[in-house]
């Protein structure tokens, strides 16, 4: 700071010492002779210190006005001049924001430019630091405005990479050329790549991690490489409750309500729809509540359709006569549901992946990547098969990597809580039971839309979350045994009866408010909490929950 | 006009690496030294010739007279017998012109070896162009980080010189020449290793790197060999052969305490400037002990070549030795007088068994393995070829090392002696190398010259090894070993005895940081005073010795003088 408020002293010293008006730079640019003055003293100055970013825009604005009084041959000095200039700066500073941006605006602005030349710059830039990204921005504008080919540019990377994989850059970079030069089948998702050219990657990523099995750069890319699959939004399900008289719509991904119509017997219906909890703004599930009515009498069958007009879909349900609901969704195999992680599009694929890593993993025990990648690739292949498995590299995984327990453990209960969501879908039941599975978070409750009877005791849960506000058609919710002081998603259950929070950690009478809004709520287990040892406890409690007709304390 | 030999020293040395270093020393710190040699040429066997230059070497050693002296004699550091002249292999110019070829020297100046049907590089081309080679008597590379390359940046000397990396380690394994692996780069690079093997050899050079952290893993085998320990750590074959040949260069029978400091020493030199362990100097590695004489000559030092020193006077009653006589009969008074090995008497010796070192210096016309670059510089490693023969070191060097022609390539094979050269080298040779006339194998590079002889080592002995005066320091000569730490640290340990009190090779002034008086006196930079001194001495000298001079055939003496040389690289012409 003190050196910059020196320079600026400086500058305007030197110009405020000349003896005309030139303090102020004449825009309209009558004066030549003065701007060349003053590019030769910013010149001075920028050279020491070249993050004056005010300099380099004066200097641009000199530069401009000079452009309209100087013929093109002089303008290709001038410029010329200047990127030798900008040179000497980025060895004063490498990673200067101003030196680049302006490199960048003075090749644009060559009536000539050489891009050959800057190509070779930034070479020699990036060997002296491969993790440069200003030299990694500018050189992508080179390579896109003189037009590099895609492949030319991969052997760079190949280049970069050969000298030292642990390139971040290099390997990212791969990743956005690899596409454009081996684009996949267009069934597939148009940024993955052909299957030809990925086995090619994955035996180069391999040699990377079995040399250093520790170096990250490698392993992110290899997750590149297996796969991201893009989840297509769409509607999932469409469940409605006769008595209730409500209708919830889900989504395979979280999504905000515009363009959502509902149209019962032909009829389009004037709704509010709403997310299951006022804090979910980006909800994979929206509810609304249906004029009075239109389908309480059970002798009526009701149609129902709702249309998406943002995605321009729409998905149909029937209520047929004397039932109090009905649903129509999606049948949630494992595949769609989960799977997409990693989308890899063969399984053969994947299977020797995993073998490749089991390899290198019992050279290396200890290595969290190698561990979590066997993870994430198991999942892929089968994960109710692996479960075991799962679980144990997940113990390993805490143990080698202590740092970052809480995190495996979240992973380690989301894919619990995927497994037991596979096995109900397969036994068609609506009763959900997470007993004992070391849960630390809860997550996919918008797949638990239709469950009537949870279980979650026993775990190390602190909260039930505003997503749980998604168990519409919840009765039963049993959660003893956990750590749990927040009830924030026991939110408007409309069918909730019966909750037990045996031994947990609620202190507080307001902790309960929210069980005011869960109108069915009749059977309460609070034994083994703090909030017991309250005096009149019972009395406020049934002030507060005037419904409850049995209450353990 | 000459400049006599000044009538005193400090200190009185013979030429060779380590001698050079302590001059250099001993001057650095204000002694005045006093450097002869015999030979006409600097570094002794140390030196880089020219073509031309080596072959009237090997005329010279061919043909031995020597005086015998009173108390020292130069004896032939080669045995005679075994050194012998292949110039050409096949019948000298004849292969050359067989291909029927007009004999056009000019056409043949740019023979770029990338020709479709390459041209054949005649012995006279090569005579012609003799000036172009720098041909070095040992073949060692330097240790990014031994002793050495320590040495010539804390001293500065390393402004003398110029250096290339050395860009590939190979080694011969089942009848062909690859690549080794040795940098994390490499390992990632490599077709020839499974990944599972790469993750063995990154995790046993991981080990190695700071082996003394992990005693547990070699605890057991501290009285076994390191072929064993590698066999242990379940390397694979390929990966024993590596550690053991070319990284770690010692034989299979090396206790694995030695093997794992020989890797890690390896290992901690690798990326410090480059993707191998080694650099080279541009000129060859004759350039070295002549860049210590140069520094030693900017401090005052002073060099006559062509000079020797007959006999030594001793004090009778302390029996140090007080001062020399030199070849013209004239007396130099001296405290300490340092020699190499090989000038002294077998009288003098108590018994020292001597090694002797095999030696091989080819040209030749191609890479052992090609690359993408033409300009490669390689060592090459080849482990024994049958039970009970020793392993052989080949350093490849091309044309921009400036020590061969362009289109040539120089080779040097190095091992410890068994037999004579050509009986240890030999068959090394043939493996790799065909003949020029059977230019039928593609890819196997013809020699062009060969010359095979053997050096001593003397490394072997020490102080108590010879029977001579407290003030007189033997240095042994060149050993066997690829780096050359022992003639630092013996350089070392005689400056010690020299001057205890002194550091050894401080930095030297850069010629831009010396501030000169203001009353116009130039050359008063730190130094240069000495220097000055030095040479007024030779001045007064020069009158007393005039007569003998003039009476003795024209012995050209070389006087250390100049002020500062340019630090550009020492270029011969």
């Amino acid at each position: 700071m003190q050196f910059s408020i020196y320079i600026i002293a400086e500058c305007n010293m030197k110009l405020m010492t000349r003896d005309d008006k030139s303090l102020l730079y004449n825009v309209g640019g009558k004066e030549g002779v003065l701007d060349e003055e003053v590019l030769l003293l910013t010149q001075q100055l920028l050279s020491s210190n070249p993050d004056f970013a005010t300099l380099w825009n004066y200097r641009r604005e000199i530069l401009l006005h000079l452009e309209t009084v100087r013929s093109e041959d002089e303008i290709q000095r001038l410029y010329e001049e200047e990127l030798s200039f900008l040179e000497a700066c980025l060895k004063v500073n490498p990673k200067s924001y101003g030196s680049w941006h302006h490199r960048g605006w003075v090749s644009t602005r060559l009536p000539r430019p050489d891009w050959a030349r800057e190509l070779s710059l930034c070479e020699r830039c990036l060997s002296l630091d491969d993790r440069n990204f200003h030299c990694w921005d500018y050189r992508r504008m080179v390579v896109r405005v003189s037009g590099v080919p895609v492949d030319q540019e991969l052997q760079f990377t190949d280049r970069l990479i050969g000298s030292n994989f642990s390139n971040y850059s290099s390997w990212h970079y791969r990743s956005t050329l690899l596409p454009l030069l081996h684009p996949g089948s267009p069934e597939t998702h148009s940024h993955r790549v052909c299957e030809e050219q990925l086995l090619k990657e994955y035996e180069l990523v391999q040699n990377a991690f079995f040399t250093d099995p520790n170096d990250q750069s490698a392993w992110f890319y290899y997750r590149w490489l297996l796969g991201r699959g893009v989840c297509v939004c769409m509607i999932s399900c469409v469940y409605v409750s006769r008595e209730g008289e409500r209708v919830v719509v889900a989504f395979s991904r979280p999504a905000l309500s515009v363009g959502l119509l509902l149209v019962v017997d032909g009829q389009p219906q004037q709704v509010n729809w709403r997310s299951a909890h006022p804090r979910l703004r980006h909800s994979p599930m929206w509810i609304c509540d249906l004029p009075p009515g239109t389908i309480s009498d059970t002798s009526n069958e009701h149609n129902l359709t709702v249309h998406w007009t943002e995605r321009h879909t729409h998905r149909d349900c029937a209520l047929y006569t004397g039932r109090s609901e009905s649903w129509c969704r999606d049948s949630a195999t494992d595949l769609e549901l989960f799977r997409s992680e990693l989308s890899v599009e063969k399984s053969s694929v994947l299977q020797s992946e995993l073998q490749s890593c089991t390899q290198l993993l019992e050279l290396e025990p200890q290595n969290k990547w190698c561990l979590l990648t066997i993870i994430l690739l198991m999942r892929a292949l089968d994960p109710l098969g692996y479960e075991k498995e799962t679980l144990a590299y997940f113990q390993t995984l805490k143990e080698v990597d202590s740092m970052r327990t809480s995190y495996y453990s979240d992973l380690c209960s989301k894919f619990m809580i995927e497994n037991t969501i596979l096995k109900m879908e397969y036994a068609e039941v609506r009763v959900f039971s997470l007993c004992e599975k070391n849960l630390s978070t809860l997550c996919h409750l918008d797949q638990l839309l239709l469950v009537t009877h949870i279980n979650l005791s026993s775990n190390q849960l602190l909260g039930l979350p505003p997503q749980f506000a998604m168990l519409q058609c919840l009765e039963v919710l049993q959660a003893d045994d956990n750590a749990i002081e927040n009830l924030e998603g026991v939110y408007h259950l409309s069918k909730l009866e019966e909750v037990s929070l045996r031994n947990n950690n609620i202190t507080q009478l307001s902790d309960l408010k929210i069980l005011t809004t869960c109108p069915r709520l009749a059977r309460l287990d609070l034994r083994g909490n703090p909030i017991t040892q309250i005096a009149n406890i019972q009395s406020q409690l049934a002030e507060l929950l005037p419904s409850i007709t049995e209450l353990l304390l | 006009s000459w400049i006599s030999v000044p009538s005193t020293a400090d200190i009185l040395l013979h030429l060779g690496l380590s001698e050079s270093v302590i001059a250099a020393a001993c001057a650095r710190v204000g002694q005045r030294v006093l450097h002869v040699d015999r030979r006409s040429y600097y570094a002794a066997n140390w030196a880089s010739f020219t073509f031309n230059g080596l072959l009237s070497w090997i005329d010279d050693n061919k043909v031995c007279t020597y005086f015998t002296l009173l108390f020292i004699t130069p004896v032939n550091s080669f045995k005679q017998q075994d050194q012998e002249e292949c110039a050409p292999l096949a019948e000298d110019q004849q292969i050359l012109s067989s291909d029927g070829e007009p004999q056009g020297e000019e056409q043949l100046s740019g023979s770029a070896p990338t020709q479709a049907k390459k041209k054949k590089i005649s012995y006279t081309k090569i005579v012609k162009e003799g000036r172009r080679f720098n041909i070095d008597l040992v073949s060692k590379l330097m240790y990014s980080r031994g002793l050495l390359v320590d040495l010539l940046i804390k001293s500065n000397v390393s402004r003398y010189a110029e250096f290339k990396n050395v860009s590939r380690i190979l080694t011969y394994r089942q009848g062909k020449v690859e690549q080794v692996p040795c940098s994390r780069a490499d390992v990632f690079g490599s077709k020839e290793l499974t990944v599972v093997e790469k993750r063995m050899l990154m995790k046993f050079l991981t080990f190695c790197l700071d082996y003394e952290q992990h005693p547990e893993e070699y605890q057991d085998f501290t009285e076994r060999s390191f072929w064993e320990f590698l066999q242990n750590n379940m390397l694979t074959e390929n990966l024993q052969h590596f550690v053991l040949h070319s990284i770690a260069m010692v034989p299979r029978e090396t206790h694995t305490e030695e093997g794992l400091r020989s890797t890690q020493h390896f290992l901690r030199s690798l990326g410090r400037y480059g993707n191998t362990p080694f650099l080279f100097p541009i000129y060859g590695l004759g350039e070295i002990p002549q860049c210590f004489c140069r520094m030693c000559a900017v401090f005052g030092g002073i060099y006559c070549l062509r000079h020797s020193v007959q006999c030594l006077v001793l004090d009778k009653e302390s029996g140090r030795c007080k001062a020399v006589i030199d070849t013209c009969g004239q007396r130099i008074s001296c405290s300490h007088f340092v020699v190499e090995d090989g000038y002294i008497r077998e009288e003098q010796r108590k018994g020292v068994e001597h090694k002797h070192i095999s030696r091989a210096v080819l040209i030749t016309d191609g890479l052992l393995l090609q690359s993408e670059s033409e300009q490669q510089i390689s060592l090459v490693t080849v482990p024994p070829l049958e039970p009970g023969a020793p392993a052989v070191r080949l350093v490849e060097l091309c044309s921009s090392t400036m020590t061969c022609m362009p289109g040539t390539y120089l080779v040097h094979l190095t091992c410890p002696s068994s037999g004579s050269a050509r009986e240890d080298l030999q068959p090394v040779v043939s493996r790799l190398f065909t003949k020029p006339a059977s230019a039928g194998e593609e890819g196997t590079p013809a020699v062009l010259w060969a010359v095979y002889f053997n050096m001593r080592d003397s490394t072997a002995a020490d102080r108590s090894g010879y029977d001579l005066p407290g003030n007189v320091h033997v240095c042994s000569g060149p050993d066997a070993a690829l780096g050359s730490d022992h003639s630092i640290r013996l350089a070392q340990e005689v400056f010690r005895q020299l001057a205890p009190h002194e550091e050894f090779c401080p930095p030297a002034p850069n010629p831009e940081d010396i501030v000169y008086d203001g009353d116009g006196g130039q050359g008063e930079g730190a130094g240069f005073s000495e220097a000055a001194q030095a040479e007024e001495g030779a001045a007064e000298e020069a009158e007393e010795s005039k007569e003998k001079e003039a009476s003795q055939e024209s012995s050209p003496v070389e006087v250390g003088e100049m002020p500062d040389p340019p630090p550009a690289p020492l270029a011969e012409e």
